[in-house]
């Protein structure tokens, strides 16, 4: 009897779960068929106006067409694996930079108050007006945009570890130092662990940053990258390459959005 | 481990926070006996806790010293470790993750820690909750894995700051009769400090009211009790009220 009951109890809780599953996807489906609805829209009225006619092919249809020669020829995936790695080493080194900015902000009160107006005004600065110092500054354009990318993504890294670190427990390194912590064992057993999770939302943070900063910074003078294959699609007037090239920075954003959320999620201890 | 505690010295120890400021307890001495059980009670402000802050190094003092078997407390040690009234354990570890922290900071090898950590969580009845994350423990079980975290130092001392007064009066009980039990068997000094006159009967072998401003001691009592103790029984009942009324009059002396 009581086995029966458990095996009910568990397929209730099973039951419950895939129509959870379903709702989800459906409601997402729903979102994305609205969306798909005004984009046939939008192609359609360009379609219909003479002066905007030559612009039709944004409208879905003729993008999706486009897709199979943008994907056979490698232009998509060699255009993602070159701003893949402007981003990727960008994001590094906001990464590498910002983490210790704000554990300074957060361990000094000396540096916090020397640093906060000159690194709020710096922040509110548009990353992508750098663009000419970093022409000069850089030996190659790449650099020049992984500077770009760098500028634009520290500053969520920096602020969102500063904000961990303000949330931390004082009496924890109390404890961690009665216990005969050095400073090392306090950086990697108490503050790195303990600030994962507002590190991991900060990185989150800046890689949204970074990738609506990296197709207008590709815009420079290179010849590879999603923003480049726009550029390029813009002037030769092939309107279909330029919507699938949105296309896919959008899938790729959301995806990498999605492995951030499922980190965030790995390294949240957080329980409310 | 065949212990039997350390001599605790403590020499016209003073505190102030700062140069200008008022000072929180004034030339205090103190001694307690190898394995002693020796309970601080006081009202708040009189500066029983920063007392015991100095005595596990995390505060210096203005004036004075503070010697165990003649070697001066300077800065903190998990040879004498301290227990605060929150149990601050680390929320991303597990139990045992918790109370192995100490052992890692000092560099002992994994099989060494897991086999302390074994021992000492059953010493604290925590076994099944081992791999548990302590945010899912209740406040007496977090308390008992911060005393684990503690007594799997093999401290010489170990330092109580009213660590019972947010449980429940069944948690308290049974956590007071097991922290004495445990630091007699393993021949630990405890110091406790607490507002509790009970709990000083329950727990002490030798009770000091610190009372004024700056903070001073005022009066020694010998808690000369059986091991085992309960709230009822006629001896504690005796030196409850002895206590009460000396605490009474101590308190009242100073104003």
């Amino acid at each position: 009897m009581a086995a029966e009951i458990g095996t009910a109890q568990r397929s209730s809780v099973a039951v419950d779960l895939i129509v959870m599953v379903l709702r989800r996807v459906l409601f997402s489906a729903v979102g994305l068929g609205i969306l798909f609805a005004l984009w046939w829209f939008g192609g359609w009225l360009l379609e219909s106006n003479p002066a905007t006619m030559s612009f039709a092919d944004f409208g879905p249809f003729p993008t999706i067409d486009a897709v199979p020669y943008m994907v056979q020829s490698g232009t998509l995936l060699d255009a993602s694996l070159a701003s893949g790695y402007r981003l990727g080493i960008g994001l590094l080194l906001a990464i590498a930079t910002g983490i210790p900015i704000g554990i300074l902000m957060g361990r000094s009160n000396v540096f916090r108050k020397l640093s906060n107006t000159p690194f709020q005004f710096l922040r509110m600065v548009s990353p992508l007006s750098w663009e000419p110092i970093a022409v000069i500054a850089m030996p190659t354009w790449d650099q020049a945009i992984i500077f770009l990318i760098s500028m634009a993504a520290v500053w969520p890294v920096a602020f969102a570890t500063a904000a961990g670190l303000a949330k931390l427990d004082r009496a924890w390194f109390k404890v961690a130092r009665n216990l005969g912590a050095s400073w090392w064992d306090i950086l990697k057993e108490i503050i790195l662990p303990a600030i994962a999770f507002d590190v991991m939302t900060g990185i989150r943070l800046a890689l949204g940053v970074a990738w609506i900063v990296i197709v207008p910074a590709e815009f420079l003078g290179i010849t590879s990258g999603l923003g480049y294959t726009i550029q390029d699609s813009r002037e030769n007037l092939m309107y279909a390459d330029l919507a699938v090239t949105i296309l896919a920075i959008g899938i790729i954003g959301f995806l990498m959005d999605g492995i951030c959320q499922a980190l965030i999620k790995r390294f949240s201890w957080h329980r409310n | 481990m065949d212990r039997s505690g350390v001599q605790i010295s403590v020499q016209d120890l003073t505190h102030s926070y700062s140069s200008r400021g008022p000072v929180t307890f004034d030339k205090v001495n103190l001694e307690s006996k190898p394995g002693e059980v020796l309970a601080i009670i006081g009202r708040s402000g009189c500066g029983k806790s920063t007392l015991l802050h100095i005595m596990a190094g995390l505060l210096a003092p203005t004036a004075g010293s503070i010697r165990l078997n003649n070697v001066e407390v300077k800065e903190p040690s998990p040879k004498w470790v301290m227990m605060f009234q929150a149990p601050h354990l680390f929320p991303w570890m597990q139990v045992s993750q918790n109370v192995g922290i100490g052992l890692k900071f000092a560099n002992f090898a994994e099989d060494k820690i897991r086999e302390r950590v074994e021992k000492t969580i059953k010493l604290v009845d925590l076994e099944e909750y081992a791999e548990s994350n302590v945010q899912d423990l209740s406040g007496g079980q977090q308390q008992r894995v911060a005393l684990a975290r503690s007594l799997v130092m093999e401290p010489e001392m170990l330092l109580l700051d009213e660590p019972f007064s947010a449980l429940d009066a069944f948690t308290r009980a049974s956590l007071q009769k097991d922290v004495r039990s445990i630091a007699k068997s393993m021949g630990i000094n405890l110091v406790i400090v607490t507002h509790s006159i009970d709990e000083a009967v329950l727990m002490a072998d030798r009770a000091v009211i610190m009372a004024g401003s700056p903070g001073k001691i005022k009066e020694e009592i010998m808690v000369e009790l059986p091991e085992e103790r309960t709230a009822q029984d006629p001896e504690v009942q005796k030196i409850r009220g002895h206590l009460m009324e000396t605490f009474r009059q101590a308190s009242t002396a100073t104003h």
